[in-house]
């Protein structure tokens, strides 16, 4: 930003403070990018050449081997049926979690938005201070509630515990866009003779499909990297990818397989990278829509 | 089409402890084009969003076609309402757009279909029709907000400063085709802006606003020509009205005195019965004219700077005790910046408010 302001005109040559930015650039970019290339190639030598100890070096004969392995049959725990469980389960834990989360958040922050009275802003203040509170000052209290309820833990759990702790973020996110619309456009549907939830679902929700995307990402990364909640509230038969993760690269006897691992580590890491990857453009037009109009 | 009147008896609006209206009475007859005029936090768009029932009255009466619709939901009143912002729906076509309500509504669609046609007709929207409204130019989509309200057929049609997003060029013609529109479907329409020129061209009767109070309420002749007070004096009329400070004398013939100056009040129809006290008086700048010197009741003037504004000038001047005023000449005039003029001021052109109330004598 400075730089463009700095040079007047077309910049000719390139500038020593040019040069300082891409190097940064490259340096950064390699130190994330390292780990990565380390974990892929890992995942595709057998564990003979690994045991050679060329890290960087890129693998001899390249196998899926170690990926069939994570995926079928690895040991997490008892079982030994692969991470697939593990996957499945998560999918299982976030469609739900995220469908709801986002309905009753935007719901809310709608609700929210038509509720325009002084220190208004002072509690959302609050409740965007609440969302930073860190889970585990929750768990405690929040296993006697569901064990208290005859929940237990349970798929039925899990998915009301992320849709509660997503609401603030979800809340607030859709209050603020649904803020920055113009009232007149309320005033208009309720001439029209809409009533509350027919001007949510007809004519609200449909104008936040940036809001949804960015909802979507944020509840799908959040949930699927979640450990603790899983852990704790999922159950035994429905614990999600990160737990089943962690299980197969803690729990090896004898040799570890590194291989393995690092296949494994990559498939759980797969969606949220899918997700990044695919959504990135529409993620920053919508936090950016978000932050000029609100 | 049913046309309803609007009888608002004692309203009262206020938000916490703010009073934006108190005790507020007007009465609008079926068929008529009323408008609400004043500057920007009048009250008018207030009072057009009770009659709506967009905002909650603390007391008083709304009657829409003699039935007490105080606290009925807006749907239920028999209105429709036309926007500053359009507040068309973004992801909804033109026809959707038009037809919004009547779903809502649950009209059966034949009729659905026939209703936006006919509005689509009326306002020049048929080839629009499968368009969104981001594909719309402003005046396209204040149409389609017009076009929104008509398919409801309501008894009254409010509008909410409705070409205060235009540019001028465009403004001019959807005010023409507004008040084509009120001739041919003879529909009751309240409209609010803070643009006199609509005002007068729209109206049938104007009521004009300040601090929550309606100050007077006319024809836009009656407003234009006798302002109740200052004002409504200074705020209708463009070129302003001028107001000249003095005191009405009753020695040798009844006469307005600004220092040197003396303007003969023969003519001059009083409300009240003339006393001697400071009054301003007011005139338009087009009741001044020139005439010669030797006129007795010649006020001379000099003048200051000339505008041109194509079909005629104004031109602008100083009283020998300093006081500024403007008239309206012809294009060709030929004053000149330090010329001095005899002009006359004709009393039956004058308003003349008490000094201290600002009430017209």
């Amino acid at each position: 930003m400075s730089a463009t302001a700095l040079s007047s005109g077309r910049p000719r040559r390139i500038s020593p403070a040019r040069w300082g930015l891409y190097a940064f650039i490259l340096i950064t970019a390699l130190y994330f990018l390292l780990p990565l290339y380390v974990m892929i190639v890992t995942s595709l030598k057998p564990m003979a050449e690994i045991r050679q100890g060329n890290l960087l070096a890129l693998p001899a004969s390249p196998s899926l081997a170690a990926w069939v392995k994570a995926w079928t049959s690895a040991c997490t725990g008892l079982t030994c049926e692969g991470i697939r469980i593990g996957f499945f389960n998560s999918l299982r834990i976030l469609v739900p979690s995220v469908v709801i989360s986002i309905l009753v958040g935007s719901l809310t922050g709608y609700a929210l938005s038509l509720w325009r009275v002084r220190g208004a802003n002072i509690l959302f203040g609050a409740m965007m201070v609440v969302a930073f509170i860190p889970y585990q000052v929750f768990i405690y209290p929040l296993v006697r509630v569901f064990s208290f309820t005859g929940l237990g833990q349970s798929l039925a759990t899990i998915v009301t515990i992320h849709t509660i702790f997503g609401l603030p973020t979800m809340t607030l996110l859709f209050r603020n866009y649904f803020t920055s619309l113009p009232v007149e456009l309320f005033k208009a549907a309720r001439i029209d003779g809409a009533g509350f939830y027919q001007i949510y679902a007809r004519i609200m929700m449909p104008m936040a499909t940036p809001m949804i995307v960015v909802a979507v990402i944020l509840q799908t990364t959040g949930i699927w990297n979640d450990f603790i909640l899983g852990l704790v509230f999922a159950g035994r038969d429905n614990l999600p990818m990160t737990v089943q993760l962690n299980n197969i690269v803690n729990s090896t006897q004898g040799e570890r397989a590194y291989n393995v691992d690092m296949a494994a580590t990559l498939l759980t890491a797969l969606l949220p990278l899918v997700v990044y990857f695919g959504s990135g453009r529409w993620f920053v037009r919508g936090i950016a829509a978000g932050a000029v109009k609100g | 089409m049913q046309r309803s009147n609007v009888d608002i008896t004692n309203l009262q609006i206020g938000f916490g402890g703010l009073k934006v209206l108190e005790n507020l009475n007007l009465h609008v007859d079926a068929s008529e084009f009323l408008v609400l005029l004043g500057p920007s936090g009048c009250g008018k768009s207030t009072l057009l969003n009770a009659i709506a029932g967009l905002i909650d009255v603390k007391g008083g009466e709304i009657r829409i076609g003699d039935r007490d619709v105080t606290w009925a939901e807006p749907k239920d009143r028999g209105i429709a309402m036309v926007f500053q912002s359009y507040a068309l729906y973004p992801r909804m076509s033109v026809r959707k757009n038009l037809s919004f309500g009547l779903k809502v509504a649950r009209t059966p669609q034949d009729e659905i279909d026939s209703r936006v046609g006919e509005a689509a007709k009326m306002l020049r929207l048929t080839e629009l029709l499968d368009r969104r409204p981001s594909e719309l130019s402003g005046g396209q989509r204040q149409r389609v907000a017009i076009g929104r309200a008509l398919v409801r057929h309501a008894g009254v049609y409010l509008f909410d400063e409705p070409l205060s997003n235009l540019d001028a060029q465009l403004r001019a013609e959807l005010r023409v085709e507004i008040k084509r529109l009120h001739a041919r479907l003879g529909a009751t329409m309240i409209y609010v802006t803070h643009d006199q020129i609509e005002a007068l061209t729209l109206a049938d009767r104007i009521a004009v606003m300040q601090g929550g109070v309606i100050q007077q309420l006319d024809t836009p002749k009656k407003i234009y020509r006798e302002p109740a007070n200052r004002f409504v004096a200074s705020f209708v009329g463009s070129p302003a009205m001028n107001f000249i400070r003095g005191r009405i004398a009753r020695d040798g013939g009844l006469a307005f005195i600004a220092g040197d100056a003396r303007f003969d009040l023969n003519g001059y129809a009083f409300r009240t019965p003339p006393s001697d006290a400071p009054a301003v008086l007011g005139i338009r700048p087009e009741h001044i004219e020139v005439i010669g010197s030797d006129h007795p009741s010649a006020v001379p003037a000099r003048v200051e700077m000339v505008e041109p504004m194509g079909a005629d000038a104004l031109i602008w001047c100083r009283l020998a005790d300093g006081t500024a005023f403007s008239f309206r000449s012809d294009a060709d005039a030929q004053a000149r910046a330090g010329d001095t003029l005899a002009l006359r001021f004709p009393a039956e052109a004058f308003s003349l408010f008490d000094d201290q109330s600002g009430q017209r004598l």
